[in-house]
């Protein structure tokens, strides 16, 4: 008995199972161990590895480039840069739909560690958006060098490139936690986001740059979308393009981005609340 | 309580915690759409109710209970899986938060990095986990197999890394559920000799089995549980008893109108477990007889009597039943007041190793009737025997395996 008297430990209570739980330093081991091991895990186990997380996107940007600059013509004539435009686009939201999608299920797929184990349950949906955050860095190597190779000259704002990719991760890891609480109790949710995921692509200036409707009002309503705002302001600071409209511009003035940022803030709010009003039961719900 | 000088690793109050299990499940939107103010019906089950305890620095503690008594719940809630309805629990020290060897393993995961995950999961760093990894594998005797998926592991190699892991984790407070049942009998001993370790070492651990030989071997103080209430703390021998008496409650229960304890026809004077030599035994090696002696006396006249014997294993199941008439030399079965009955029984002991109890009843001839039934009257543990050999009985046997080369030929 001398030993542990020794050490002494002190009653503390303990409040059950959390969103965090258990420590700053378990949890970020714990979320850096399991984004890591999954993504060693997708990429090392298959034949062609990395490979795949790139060849996604680079096909969809080949059929997309091939139909927008050869049947629909938007892109090669009235848009500089449109291929470069087109590519980072597609990059980022794949990172947001990827990762958003891989963590409706993530919470449920996980269930015997979840039923069994005291484990952080915000681990589990952020972990799926920290690997997809490693792909997403990855891709952007290759992202750059084709925009380098494009002919477009670095700029001073590339420097204010990681802001939007902050602003993208916050989001997407505030609907992915919504995402998955919500899957626990209604399964719909999955079926629900392949849907409404694919209506935000269209919702979002990637085929086409903002100004693209010439008309004020949709361009307006369109900045109603935070990712639009990230999207546009993104493809201002990287193509450093005089005639591409900045975020605010395109919304129409400071006060018009508001709305878009009000939705950014409510949906960040929703996801933290959500999750760490159901965290706790998650176990029971199973 | 003889650890009751040793600060407290864990205090609980009077913890409740409830479920709520709906009779209908609303499972998609559509339905909470469509029926949004429908009245969500479900019915209350109280797991625990009401539950207080300590438990003792350096203890080992056990929690006894049948299937839904609450102590699968009790332990979550311990373990923070489950969050109380109300009360509180204290803990002091590091818990290992794993309620079942091997949950967190991920079997697309290589034992190496399943090892790193999970001891981070228990509360270690990564380079902490990094650094026992060799003494991990060694315990386990896996050390060929640290690059192998789990998925490719066996049920047995599985169990020893998860158990070795524990061992390795330092936690303060193990919580253990169930895990001796799993391995072969030379890891099984490992586990034991572990647990003396774990014990010699001033560590806090929560046992919840069914298996009272477990209880009895290791633990100091042991808790029965029943319908989410605490029955008896106490010494891990009396709980025994009365997790075994709880056990036949069920059955007794339908028979309770028929089956007096008291009887005003006959009385139950004794009943025992000898050895060749008349001397009281509670234990039985496989194999050897078991002498069961019971003593009756006879409080009224009655015209004929049968005694008759179930003994029933752990799980409250009736394993062989018999009995006899009772007979005087002459041959009459006319019984008289005062008189007393010794009934001698040997029965070959094919019982698999475990706990076993004797009820005892004594029934009319004539009329069928119950005159007596005393539950438990005796109980003995079996021991030793061929560990090859599982289930209620050990039947004699004689298995061989032939390799045949004829197939072969025949291709």
């Amino acid at each position: 008995m001398d030993a542990s008297d020794a050490r002494a430990p002190e009653l503390r209570e303990v409040h059950g199972p959390s969103a965090l739980g258990g420590g700053a330093r378990r949890f970020y081991d714990l979320l850096w161990l399991t984004a890591v091991t999954e993504f060693k895990r997708v990429y090392f186990g298959t034949v062609l590895g990395y490979l795949w997380s790139l060849i996604r996107p680079l096909m969809l940007f080949g059929v997309l480039l091939f139909v927008f600059t050869h049947v629909f013509k938007v892109g090669s004539e009235e848009v500089e840069h449109y291929p470069v435009m087109l590519l980072l686009g597609i990059v980022l939201f794949t990172f947001f739909q990827e990762s958003s999608s891989n963590a409706v299920t993530s919470v449920v797929s996980q269930e015997g560690v979840v039923r069994k184990t005291q484990f952080p349950r915000l681990v589990i949906p952020l972990a799926t958006v920290v690997t997809g955050a490693f792909n997403l860095s990855l891709n952007l190597v290759v992202v750059f060098a084709f925009i380098l190779a494009f002919g477009v000259d670095p700029t001073w704002t590339w420097l204010l490139f990681p802001v939007a990719l902050l602003a993208l991760f916050v989001f997407t890891a505030a609907i992915s936690m919504a995402l998955s609480v919500l899957y626990v109790r209604f399964r719909d949710v999955a079926i629900i986001w392949i849907v409404l995921a694919q209506v935000l692509f269209y919702m979002t200036p990637i085929l086409y740059p903002v100004t693209a409707f010439q008309n004020a009002t949709y361009e307006h309503l369109l900045m109603l979308n935070p990712l639009a705002a990230i999207f546009e302001q993104t493809r201002v600071w990287i193509l450093a393009e005089p005639a591409a409209p900045t975020a605010v511009g395109a919304a129409g003035g400071w006060l018009h981005l508001l709305p878009a940022a009000l939705i950014y803030i409510a949906i960040c709010v929703f996801g933290v609340w959500i999750f760490r009003r159901d965290a706790p039961r998650i176990a029971e719900e199973l | 309580m003889p650890d009751s000088l040793a600060p407290p690793a864990i205090q609980v109050e009077d913890l409740r915690k409830s479920f709520r299990i709906p009779t209908h499940r609303v499972d998609s939107l559509k339905e909470r759409m469509v029926k949004p103010f429908a009245p969500r019906e479900f019915r209350e089950l109280h797991a625990l109710d009401g539950v207080s305890f300590e438990i003792g620095q350096g203890e080992f503690f056990g929690i006894v209970g049948r299937n839904g008594s609450g102590k699968s719940t009790l332990l979550k809630l311990l373990a923070s899986i489950y969050r109380a309805d109300a009360g509180t629990i204290r803990m002091a020290g590091r818990l290992a938060p794993f309620i079942e060897l091997g949950v967190g393993f991920n079997p697309e995961l290589s034992a190496r990095e399943n090892v790193v995950l999970n001891g981070v999961m228990m509360g270690l760093t990564p380079q902490q986990t990094r650094d026992r990894l060799g003494a991990v594998l060694e315990f386990a005797e896996l050390e060929d197999f640290v690059d192998l998926k789990l998925k490719n592991y066996s049920s047995g190699m599985l169990v020893r890394l998860a158990f070795s892991l524990l061992m390795e984790v330092d936690a303060d407070i193990l919580l253990i559920d169930e895990v001796l049942a799993v391995g072969d009998a030379a890891f099984q001993q490992k586990c034991s000799d572990a647990f003396h370790e774990m014990k010699a070492e001033g560590k806090t651990v929560v046992l919840v089995t069914h298996e009272m030989g477990t209880v009895e071997e290791y633990c100091d103080r042991a808790m029965l549980i029943s319908r989410g209430r605490i029955q008896h703390i106490g010494d891990p021998a009396e709980i025994g008893r009365r997790y075994l008496r709880l056990n036949f409650e069920k059955g007794s229960e339908a028979r309770s109108g028929a089956a007096p304890e008291e009887s005003t026809d006959v009385r139950l004077l004794d009943a025992w477990i000898e050895d060749a030599e008349g001397k009281r035994l509670t234990n039985v090696e496989h194999e050897q007889q078991i002498m069961l002696r019971v003593e009756l006396e006879i409080l009224r006249d009655t015209p004929g009597l049968g005694a008759g014997f179930i003994i029933a294993n752990a799980d409250g199941v009736g394993v062989f039943q018999f009995g006899t008439e009772i007979a005087k030399a002459d041959g009459s079965s006319e019984l008289v007041a005062g008189e007393r009955v010794r009934v001698k029984a040997d029965v070959e002991n094919l019982l698999t190793p475990g706990r076993y109890s004797v009820h005892c009843g004594v029934n009319r001839v004539e009329s069928g009737g119950v005159a007596l039934y005393v539950h438990d009257a005796v109980g003995f543990v079996v021991y030793g025997g061929d560990a090859q050999s599982q289930g209620i009985v050990s039947l004699p046997l004689e298995i061989d395996a032939e390799v045949r080369a004829e197939a072969r030929d025949g291709r």
